[in-house]
């Protein structure tokens, strides 16, 4: 009993310390590092609620691929970011979290579940087993079980079209090609409406390495009536 | 088969030429379509005498027959049905129609040769003859008012049928316009009528008049004058006139067949068709008898001073229906029709004659170009002098019977009616002035060029083709009107047409000699038998008198135009010189066109002008179209300020509405 | 341990993911509070299955794992292409789907 209060307020500590880490850490290589830290301590706790299974997973899917997919990109990417301006979020942001976690606890605490104030229901010898989790997939959960895995084959065929090269073309010529398709006048076309018409031949832009492309309208001011 | 049988047919078969020849109006060869077209309407001839020879066959209480062949009735109680009444009234107009039709369509076969629109004209033309047969055989309102329009609708596409030029498309659309007006009149006057007795059939309107309506009470009053605002505007009488003298743009057979034999006299028809309405309502009938009196004043003398050789017989119909509808007005119902058929024949006579001298001088109808044309046109000649004898009311041709007959109803009548009977007198004088003066101009006095050239044997082409009213140059690439200038002495078909016509002008009047024999009003007994002066007779007296009164007339109109443009030359210019204010104000038609212009045409423009820009763009398209899209705008555009494209404010609405639903459910679960 | 403590980790991990959402401008990071805000629906599944004795929620849990891979794996790609592309990473500028 001592043993499992103090294992889940370790890895409770830890879990929250990860999460306040993603948050606050300017560095986002670090936050990613939180976040793992995070994920390995809910794991543990995991494993005090009997999901053995889930925890496993959660260590080698998430911890242990999809956060070095966030390692890799991060690394790709990189750069910390500017916090000079947030708006009235960077107080309001905070605030709404705060009154939602409020809220929350009073809802669990108030709310009088029943179920709550147990310990849980009594262990069945096979809770949370691969063999267990295996037949509820296979029987029950076939269905959704099949769909997740489409889910993925979408996902990896989607990741693999968005981050491709098109050959021959630099990234931003293809990206004004798709924007400044020459249409017809007087088309009617939504372009026109917002008052977007360029000529069929849009004017040569030359590109500085770095500098933020100018996105169509970006360099215009705010108008209503464009639509 | 049966007399309706009979008229169904009649009515049949021009309906079907006129078909047949729109639809292969490309395909026919020649003057095949022509062909077709005076085959259709002379089988309609054909039909309407077996019509009249079973009506013969019965007695003379049973000769009023109607026949339908569809039944309308099918909402709000209107028993409106497809049928056709055929009485005496209705088989005398079809005989006159269809009769003096096939002449015309024989001569418009030549005369409108080598016109690119050959076909088409055919086919108007029987379109038309339908629709006057229809108006005249229709059984109820709804049917006449059905051949009413289409009626207007033939000439419209007659009168601009060279509709490349613009004086002949606009005089459509006035012909078309005015008939409007009196269409309105008269779908008025049948919803009135149709009100008071609950049915639009002729005869059950005709016996249930007396039930329903007061005697000269308001209701059958203003029926009655709106009835003749419709026989006005369809018949050519003032007001309502102004539309035709300008129809005269459309070709001679058309001027000939629409506007002096047939169309012009639905009004006529109508009148007397209303009969029982009219002598129920006297006013009315007084006031149609003074509006054909005025317009006869006023054609007559404006015929005076007009060049135009079309237009001079245009005012001289104008001022022969004016006859007419003082005759159907005042009662004589048989003397009114007869001149109807007498005048048929002699008009129908003289636009023929003048289309041939019009072709002579390829095309130009203006009097002052024409003179001579005697040794030129030996037989155009005879036919005008024949013709112009029959209008100018000379004995023994039958112009002088039926002109004088009314007459002599006016005055056996009595009261204010003689009044009208001496302004009869009084127009048939200018009648022969203007009649003659028309053919001594064109005539005699010296040859012009045309006619010189014609006497050679040789018919003048102009260089340069022109639009005989303004004078300017057209185009006639178009194909038409055709290169080719017709002459009566050339074309056998116009001969043969216009010798029947002169046949018919010279003897037409034998049938209702005063004394003697009155076969016409006989023959229509059935029809008027319900009419307070069908037994009303002029007795033979004082009817000769009245004939040797017109017959004197006649001979004095005729010498007093020889003396001025034959005898003395030069008179005629002295008379206008000394009369000039007078001239100015004939030749103007008495102002009536510059009158319509500012009082009806010019507010209207003006109106149609500011519904167009204000009420148009500014109301409708400013405050409700572009309104009602302003405040959608407007609308969508506040709206559209919650999409900011900030991902973190998006996030935080949603923040705050699930912690709303939170707070909703722990609230209602407590 | 009760359940509910539990609950109560799965609701503050939650509004810190949250909080991270509203606060943070680097995309990737926004990515990462969202995974935090998975998990913490992941505790609290398990916790309920854990609660009723059958399996229900650990299945559940499972196919969130599975789906949350499945976004970063779409929104990591999402971020590569905006990289590429030169435009700046950083939510509030990339707003130009507007209306």
């Amino acid at each position: 009993m001592v043993f499992t209060a103090i294992v889940f307020f370790i890895a409770a500590i830890g879990a929250i310390t990860g999460a306040f880490g993603v948050v606050l850490l300017r560095n986002p290589f670090y936050s990613v590092l939180a976040l793992a830290v995070h994920l390995v301590s809910l794991a543990a706790l995991f494993l005090l609620l009997r999901a053995e299974f889930v925890a496993a997973a959660q260590v080698i899917v998430y911890a242990g691929a999809v956060m070095v997919l966030y390692v890799f990109v991060v690394a790709y990417v990189g750069g910390g970011e500017q916090l000079a301006s947030g708006g009235v979020l960077r107080v309001l942001g905070p605030l709404f979290a705060l009154a939602l976690a409020i809220e929350l606890c009073i809802a669990m605490l108030g709310a009088g579940l029943k179920g709550v104030n147990s310990k849980g229901a009594p262990f069945v010898p096979g809770f949370g087993t691969p063999r267990s989790l295996g037949e509820q997939f296979l029987t029950k959960f076939l269905f959704p079980f099949e769909a997740a895995s489409i889910l993925l084959l979408v996902a990896a065929v989607g990741a693999v079209v968005l981050a491709r090269r098109r050959r021959g073309l630099e990234p931003d010529e293809e990206f004004e090609r798709q924007v400044h398709i020459p249409r017809p006048a007087w088309t009617g076309t939504m372009a026109e409406a917002g008052g977007l018409t360029m000529p069929a031949h849009a004017e040569e832009r030359t590109y500085v390495e770095g500098e933020p492309v100018a996105t169509p309208g970006s360099d215009r001011p705010d108008q209503e009536g464009g639509w | 088969m049966s007399a309706t049988t009979f008229g169904w047919l009649v009515l049949a078969c021009p309906l079907v030429g006129s078909i047949l020849i729109g639809f292969g109006y490309a395909r026919w060869p020649g003057r095949l379509a022509g062909w077709i077209a005076t085959f259709a309407i002379a089988l309609s001839f054909v039909f309407a005498v077996l019509t009249l020879i079973k009506l013969l066959g019965m007695s003379p209480d049973h000769r009023q027959l109607t026949s339908s062949l569809w039944n309308y009735d099918v909402s709000a109680g209107v028993d409106a049905k497809l049928e056709i009444l055929v009485d005496p009234l209705s088989v005398f107009m079809i005989l006159v129609v269809s009769g003096v039709s096939t002449l015309i369509h024989l001569y418009s076969v030549s005369y409108m040769t080598d016109d690119r629109g050959y076909s088409r004209y055919f086919s108007y033309l029987n379109y038309f003859v339908f629709s006057m047969l229809l108006l005249v055989l229709a059984g109820n309102f709804v049917l006449l008012i059905v051949g009413w329009a289409f009626v207007g609708a033939a000439s419209y596409l007659l009168i601009s049928f060279w509709y490349r030029r613009t004086t002949a498309t606009r005089a459509g659309i006035k012909a078309f316009v005015i008939n409007v007006v009196g269409d309105v009149g008269l779908v008025i006057a049948t919803f009135i009528i149709f009100g008071h007795t609950g049915t639009v059939q002729f005869l059950p309107v005709f016996h249930s008049i007396h039930q329903h309506f007061a005697y000269n009470g308001a209701p059958i009053v203003v029926a009655c004058l709106l009835l003749l605002v419709g026989a006005f505007a369809k018949s050519a009488q003032v007001p309502l006139h102004t539309w035709l003298p300008d129809a005269m743009e459309g070709p001679t057979p058309v001027s000939a067949l629409i506007h002096a034999a047939t169309m012009v006299t639905a009004g006529v028809y109508l009148i007397a068709r209303m009969h029982v309405l009219f002598e129920w309502a006297p006013t009315a009938a007084d006031v149609g008898a003074i509006g054909g009196c005025l317009t006869l004043v006023l054609a007559a003398t404006v015929a005076l001073v007009m060049t135009d050789i079309k237009r001079v017989i245009a005012y001289s119909t104008m001022s022969q229906i004016g006859y007419m509808i003082m005759g159907v007005c005042v009662g004589a119902y048989s003397a009114g029709l007869f001149h109807l058929m007498t005048h048929a024949f002699f008009k129908a006579l003289l636009f023929m004659a003048a289309g041939s001298i019009i072709g002579a001088m390829s095309g130009d109808q203006s009097l002052e170009h024409m003179s001579g044309f005697r040794k030129a046109l030996p037989f155009t000649f005879v036919m005008f002098i024949v013709g112009g004898l029959a209008l100018s009311g000379m004995p023994p041709f039958s112009g002088w019977l039926s002109k004088d007959d009314i007459i002599g109803f006016l005055d056996h009548r009595g009261g204010g009616f003689e009044i009208l009977g001496i302004v009869g007198y009084a127009g048939a004088l200018l009648t022969g002035i203007y009649t003659f003066r028309m053919i001594f101009r064109a005539f005699f006095n010296e040859p012009c060029e045309e006619a010189r050239e014609l006497e050679h044997g040789h018919l003048h082409h102009a260089d340069v083709p022109r639009n005989p009213m303004t004078g300017e140059e057209e185009d006639t690439d178009v194909g038409f009107p055709g290169p080719g200038h017709f002459i009566a002495e050339r074309e056998m078909p116009m001969k043969v047409a216009m010798s029947a016509l002169a046949v018919l002008a010279v003897i037409g009047g034998v049938v209702q000699i005063p004394g003697i024999d009155d076969a016409i009003t006989r023959f229509l007994e059935p029809t008027f038998a319900d009419s307070k002066y069908v037994h009303v007779e002029v007795s033979a007296g004082p009817a000769w008198l009245g004939l040797v009164i017109g017959a004197l007339i006649a001979i004095a109109g005729v010498s007093i135009a020889y003396r001025i443009w034959v005898r003395q030359r030069g008179t005629s210019a002295r008379l206008i010189e000394r009369f000039h204010g007078a001239y100015v104000f004939l030749s103007h038609k008495w102002y009536f066109d510059e009158i319509i212009d500012f009082l009806i045409v010019r507010p209207t423009l003006w109106t149609g002008r500011l519904v167009a820009t204000t009420l148009e763009r500014g109301v409708i398209g400013g405050v409700v179209t572009d309104g009602t899209t302003s405040v959608v705008r407007a609308g969508s555009a506040a709206v559209r300020r919650a999409q900011t494209g900030f991902l973190r404010y998006y996030a935080a609405l949603m923040i705050v509405c699930v912690f709303g639903v939170a707070l909703y459910f722990l609230v209602s679960s407590t | 341990m009760n359940i509910g403590w539990y609950l109560a980790v799965s609701a503050v991990i939650f509004c810190i993911g949250a909080g991270g959402v509203l606060v943070r401008r680097n995309p990737l990071v926004v990515l990462l509070c969202l995974e935090l805000m998975l998990n913490a629906a992941n505790l609290a599944l398990v916790a309920f299955a854990r609660m009723w004795g059958n399996e229900d929620g650990q299945v559940f849990a499972l196919i969130v794992m599975v789906v949350a891979a499945c976004e970063v794996t779409v929104g990591l790609g999402l971020v590569v292409a905006i990289y590429r592309r030169r435009l700046p990473i950083d939510v509030d500028e990339l707003n130009e789907l507007q209306g």
